[in-house]
Order: C-alpha cells, then sequence, then structure tokens
C-alpha cells in the first residue's frame, strides 16, 4: 500500500522565525513508501523540517506539494513532537482525543484506545492524569495517540530520546510494525543504530541546508558530502 | 465603642431563629449574585478563549481594556445602568429599573472583566501548551474553544468564585438600580448599608458576619466539589 499523498515535492522551501532562517531553502522529492530518517546535529533544524513539511510552520518561500490538497494532507498526518505534549486529561482520554474530534463511535474508541494502550504498555495506567507520567511514559503515549488515528504519514522527532533500551526496541518493533502496514514514516533520530535499523532514506541536514539524501544502504556507506562523513565518524561538523 | 461581640451573638441568634426577614434577604443576595454569576461565566469563559487563541488586529487592546475595566468603579455602572432603564432611558419601556433583574444586570457587567481576565490568564498559558498539538491534529475553532475551557476547568472555577466575590459583597451599583426596597430588592449588602445608617450597628454587623459565613461557605463547597486542591494543577 503506498500512500496517496506521495509523491512529495519540495521546492526551495523555506520557513524563518524572526527574520532568521530555521530551515532551507530545500528541494527534496520524497516517495510513498518506507522510513525516511532525517539526520543531523543538534540545530541542524531537523524539527523545523518536519514542522515546515508537516504545515504547522509556515513556508515563506518556495513550495511544499503534496498529491491532494494541503487540508486533506494534514488530516491524514500526525505529528510525534520532540517534546510530548500531554493534554491535561487522563491518559485514556489522551487517546481517545483524536477519535473524538473525528467523530468516531463511541464503541470504536474504545477499542482502539485499549488495542494501542496495550501496544503501548500503558494499559495499567489508563485512569491516570498525563502530566503526571514520566518523560518515557509521555513519549510512549504520543506515539499511541498519533497512531491511533491510523494516519498515512507520521513525523515522529525523536521519539525514542528519553525512552530506555527495552522500551527503545518496542517502540521500533511498533514502527517497523505500522510501516509494514503502509504507514509512511519520517522521524528524526540522534542515535545512529535507530537510523541504520529503521531507515530505508536518510536525509542529511546541516545548518539548515539538506546536504545529502540517499537510500540509507549507500549513505551509510558511503556517505557523499564531508559533513556527512565527519558526522557519522561523531567528529564535529563544521 | 461597637461592641463586635454584640454582632456575632445577634448573628447566631437571628440565624438560629431562622428569621423570616433575613432567610428572604440572605436568599436574595445568593439569587441576584448566581443569576449574575451564570450569565457572565457564559459570556466571559468564551470571550476569554477567543482572546487565547484568536489573533485579530485589536486583540491587545481588547485585552487591555478587559484588564482595566476590572477595576471599574460600581457606581458608576449603576449609575449608567440607572440611566439606561429608568423611564426616560432608551429601555425605560422594560420596567426592568428597581428589580431584581436590574440588578443582575449591573453585576454582570462589574464581573465579567474580572472573571474573563482571570480566565484568560489561564486559557492563554494553556493554549501555548496545546497549541502545536492542536493546530497538528486539525481541529476546529469550536473543538479547540471546548478543549481549553475543558481543560482548564478548574482555573475557570477559580475565576468565576473570583467573580462570585466580587458580586456577592458588591453595594454600590445594587443599591442603584435596585433601591433597596423591603421584600423587592434588598438583599444583605444593601440592607447592612441601611442598617448602619440608621445606627443599628449590631444588626448589620449580624447581617456583616452571616454574608461572610455564607460566601466562605460557598468557596469551600466548590472548591470541595470541584477537587480544585486535591488533585493539584494538571
Ligand atoms: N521558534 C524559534 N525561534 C528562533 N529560533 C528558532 C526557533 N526554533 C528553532 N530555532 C533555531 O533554529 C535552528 C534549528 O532548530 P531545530 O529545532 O529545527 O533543530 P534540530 O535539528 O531539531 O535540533 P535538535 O537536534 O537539538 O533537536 C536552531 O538554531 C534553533 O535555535
Ligand atoms: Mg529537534
Amino acid at each position: 500500500m503506498v500512500s496517496a499523498l506521495f509523491p512529495l515535492i519540495v521546492t526551495r522551501a523555506e520557513t524563518r522565525r524572526g527574520g532568521k532562517v530555521l530551515v532551507g531553502p530545500v528541494d527534496l522529492t520524497l516517495e510513498g513508501a518506507g522510513c525516511t530518517v532525517v539526520i543531523g546535529p543538534n540545530g541542524a533544524g531537523k524539527t523545523s523540517l518536519l514542522r515546515l513539511l508537516h504545515g504547522i510552520a509556515r513556508c515563506h518561500a518556495g513550495r511544499i506539494e503534496w498529491q491532494v490538497d494541503a487540508a486533506a494532507a494534514r488530516r491524514a498526518q500526525s505529528f510525534v513532537f520532540q517534546r510530548p505534549v500531554m493534554l491535561r486529561r487522563s491518559v485514556a482520554q489522551n487517546l481517545a482525543y483524536p477519535l473524538a474530534i473525528r467523530h468516531t463511535p463511541r464503541a470504536e474508541i474504545a477499542a482502539r484506545v485499549a488495542r494501542w494502550a496495550e501496544a503501548v504498555g500503558l494499559t495499567a495506567m489508563l485512569d491516570r492524569p498525563a502530566p503526571v507520567l514520566s518523560g518515557g511514559e509521555q513519549q510512549k503515549l504520543a506515539l499511541a495517540r498519533a497512531l491511533i488515528t491510523e494516519p498515512e504519514l507520521v513525523f515522529l522527532d525523536e521519539p525514542c530520546a528519553s525512552l530506555d533500551g527495552r522500551a527503545t526496541r518496542e517502540i521500533e518493533a511498533i514502527l517497523t510494525r505500522v510501516a509494514a502496514a503502509g504507514t509512511r514514516l519520517i522521524l528524526t533520530t540522534h542515535d545512529m543504530g535507530q537510523a541504520r535499523r529503521l531507515a530505508d532514506h536518510v536525509v542529511f541536514l546541516h545548518a539548515g541546508r539538506v546536504f545529502e539524501t540517499a537510500s540509507a544502504a549507500r549513505f551509510f556507506d558511503a556517505p557523499a558530502t564531508p559533513e556527512a562523513r565527519a558526522f557519522l565518524k561523531g567528529d564535529i561538523v563544521e | 465603642m461597637i461592641d463586635l461581640w454584640d454582632g456575632v451573638v445577634q448573628a447566631l441568634r437571628l440565624v438560629a431563629g431562622l428569621d423570616a426577614t433575613l432567610t428572604d434577604i440572605a436568599l436574595r443576595s445568593l439569587q441576584v449574585t448566581l443569576s449574575a454569576l451564570g450569565i457572565a461565566c457564559l459570556i466571559a469563559f468564551p470571550l476569554a478563549a477567543l482572546l487565547a487563541v484568536r489573533r485579530f488586529r485589536w486583540r491587545r487592546t481588547v485585552i487591555a481594556v478587559l484588564n482595566a475595566l476590572m477595576g471599574l468603579p460600581p457606581v458608576v455602572v449603576g449609575l449608567v445602568v440607572y440611566v439606561l432603564l429608568s423611564r426616560s432611558g432608551p429601555f425605560g419601556v422594560l420596567g426592568l429599573l428597581f428589580t431584581p433583574t436590574a440588578m443582575i444586570i449591573a453585576q454582570v457587567i462589574i464581573i465579567v472583566p474580572l472573571i474573563a481576565s482571570i480566565a484568560h490568564q489561564s486559557l492563554r498559558d494553556l493554549w501555548h501548551d496545546y497549541h502545536d498539538l492542536l493546530i497538528s491534529m486539525n481541529v476546529t475553532q469550536g473543538q479547540k474553544l471546548r478543549t481549553l475551557m475543558w481543560d482548564a476547568r478548574r482555573a475557570l472555577l477559580t475565576a468565576a468564585l473570583a467573580g462570585f466575590g466580587r458580586g456577592i459583597g458588591e453595594v454600590g451599583a445594587i443599591m442603584i438600580v435596585g433601591g433597596n426596597i423591603d421584600n423587592a430588592t434588598r438583599v444583605m449588602t444593601t440592607a447592612i448599608a441601611l442598617e448602619t445608617g440608621r445606627g443599628d450597628f449590631a444588626l448589620a454587623l449580624a447581617l456583616g458576619f452571616i454574608l461572610i459565613v455564607m460566601t466562605v461557605a460557598i468557596n469551600l463547597a466548590v472548591h470541595t466539589l470541584g477537587r480544585t486542591e486535591r488533585e493539584g494543577r494538571w
């Protein structure tokens, strides 16, 4: 199954904040299958790029073209933020929220909430206020809440940043499963092991610019730019 | 010297005897202020939420005006409502002057800015937290406002209690538009003013104590029911 949103064609797109260019100009074409991992050093503009593509950061210059209109594209996407945003409600209500705003029938909501709570191991905490969960639990909840609507495309901004090794593996297993079922993933990570495990394609970002886009195998074997080589070796990229 | 103790004793005697006039006045106080509070919340909460989420041209000005209106002198509000409702005024035909309805109108005007200002601050903070998520989820404007108001419900309750406090203790405006008519528009505060004027300090004090006890009791009851303290801030 290939998402009807793709190919996504990005032409010289740019987003700014207070006169400063956060990311761009970006030229990028993304096809409709697999998992794209965006990597690059801190402050490279990974978060900004994801927000720009998702449409929650303004596109100040250039174009971002989906195969459907922008509103329909956004409805088929969800976003997991680098800092999880918890609604001040119970875990169950957090999970139910995106379904409720789409007027999903109650029985269906209850079934999916139970299924996704189980999938991320939060079943015992369904009645707890979400804001009191630990950082890792909040990340799992944010992930489940993003996947519960069965979106065609999910943006994940460092989805495993505060998870321990075991939880990271569990989340990766979920991501691999939804990707296999046809959900398009675009994620950022600082964990190169994770990037190798999940990525089909890699976008290497540095100083707000795309330096390299390549298949994961190509990128990790033979990065084309000196910046990417230095980054992979763990050197400081200047 | 005015004897506070006399006031307390007389207050207890009045309450114990379930004095008919007193009950009548106390209930009218509650009726007027709770009605005004209900209407004021219906206006102030959505207004506060809109001010938190919408970016329109005069937003800052509206917020500044709202904050300034918190300090609106009740006597002046009373005067303006009086002029509007008086027989020669634009709404004179309605015959509302010197009725509880007129008092409710005046109180609504006095407490809406207070409730809206307090509510706006917490809704704005909450919107700051929720902004990216709700935009990402494509919620409609109505869903956005409802989500914010529901998730900030404890803060809104606090705002409402502040409005209640200001309303129930207010005397200047309702004295003017209500006229402090026995059996019709006399409430706790206007009765206190009247008895003080007459020199019956003990009775005035007694009414004052009862008013305070009523206010504190309602606050405690709301806090207990709303569990504002127990569940903390989340
Ligand atoms: N709202 C903002 N206002 C001003 N500057 C911003 C804003 N958001 C991001 N930036 C700046 O834009 C640059 C890119 O930020 P971004 O968050 O996209 O980086 P990142 O690659 O996600 O970094 P990290 O790996 O630390 O998450 C940074 O220099 C950051 O300081
Ligand atoms: Mg980031």
